[in-house]
């Protein structure tokens, strides 16, 4: 309980100018990857850059770096799922 | 500290937060079948996909980017405000955050008034005469961004209900799982748009 008080002012004004002065700096990465003509990779370049975007909110903006470690693990769940329909599904449309 | 008095009613703002959490993976599995069905068809439909983003409005897309982001910052710092008790000034990120998202709809609505202008809307006779591949991306971006539009209004309803609550005294700094909770549906609306705006603008 006093922990959890603790918690919410682990992070400051700071912290979320600064995130969110490296999302505005990856958004401006992520439309400038778009003119180097990168052909079938410009699509992984956009996919990995919009990761590492999702990753610093998630952290900072959404708190999973200051909360129970519960938290990341079922997360990591959630996506694992999402893999595996990824997964099979392409299984399927390779296989066709 | 008044401690006693929140353990009496059972207070457990860790549960709060994870009960949130469960239901954003379901919204997570929501979007996310749609993005499998976007790279299944990406992979089918390469070259049409390629051609109907290079339709979109990037400036507008890069713009309402920037937009979200920023509101995202704005509820941060709304919560982060209320933690050191400045109710005000977390009235006001509140505010601005309102501001930003109703700005989002507002340029997301004249890129779709653009699209209906040429035509372009699921089923108009312009869309079928198109390759297949035009007709999936364009069916896909109506639905994915109308989804995520419908998303940003729900969220918009939450922050106005938050500020009430605020504006009424009823939101303190040891109870703001509310505020928390609405925070974490805002940046999952911006994590999505994250994903939605390379996707459809990006793949030129």
């Amino acid at each position: 309980m006093e922990g959890n008080l603790k918690q919410s002012h682990h992070i400051g004004a700071k912290t979320y100018l600064l995130v969110w002065a490296a999302l505005m700096v990856l958004t401006g990465v992520t439309v400038g990857v778009t003119f180097l003509d990168l052909r079938n990779f410009a699509i992984v370049a956009a996919m990995i850059v919009a990761s590492i975007k999702a990753l610093l909110v998630l952290l900072y903006f959404m708190h999973i770096r200051y909360e129970k470690k519960v938290f990341p693990f079922m997360i990591l769940a959630t996506l694992g799922m999402f893999w595996l329909f990824l997964i099979l599904t392409f299984m399927e449309v390779f296989t066709r | 500290m008044n401690i006693e008095q929140h353990t009496e009613e059972h207070y457990d703002p860790v549960s709060n937060s994870m009960g949130m959490w469960l239901f954003l993976f379901t919204e997570v599995m929501l979007f996310g079948v749609m993005f499998i069905l976007y790279a299944m068809y990406l992979h089918t439909y390469g070259i049409d996909f390629r051609h109907g983003s290079g339709q979109l409005n990037l400036v507008m897309g890069g713009l309402n980017t920037v937009v979200l982001i920023t509101s995202s910052l704005t509820m941060a710092l709304a919560i982060w405000a209320l933690s050191l008790g400045q109710r005000s000034k977390s009235f006001l990120f509140l505010g601005a955050t309102i501001a930003l998202a109703g700005g989002f709809l507002v340029v997301k609505s004249f890129e779709w008034a653009a699209k209906f202008h040429h035509g372009i809307y699921p089923g108009s006779a312009e869309l079928l005469s198109r390759s297949p591949g035009e007709m999936v991306f364009f069916s896909l971006y109506f639905v994915m961004t109308g989804l995520h539009a419908f998303h940003v209004i729900i969220g918009m309803i939450l922050i106005t209900v938050n500020a009430g609550f605020l504006a009424k005294g009823k939101m303190s700094p040891e109870r703001m799982d509310l505020m928390k909770n609405t925070g974490l549906y805002w940046h999952l609306v911006d994590l999505i748009w994250i994903f939605l705006f390379p996707l459809f603008y990006l793949i030129v």
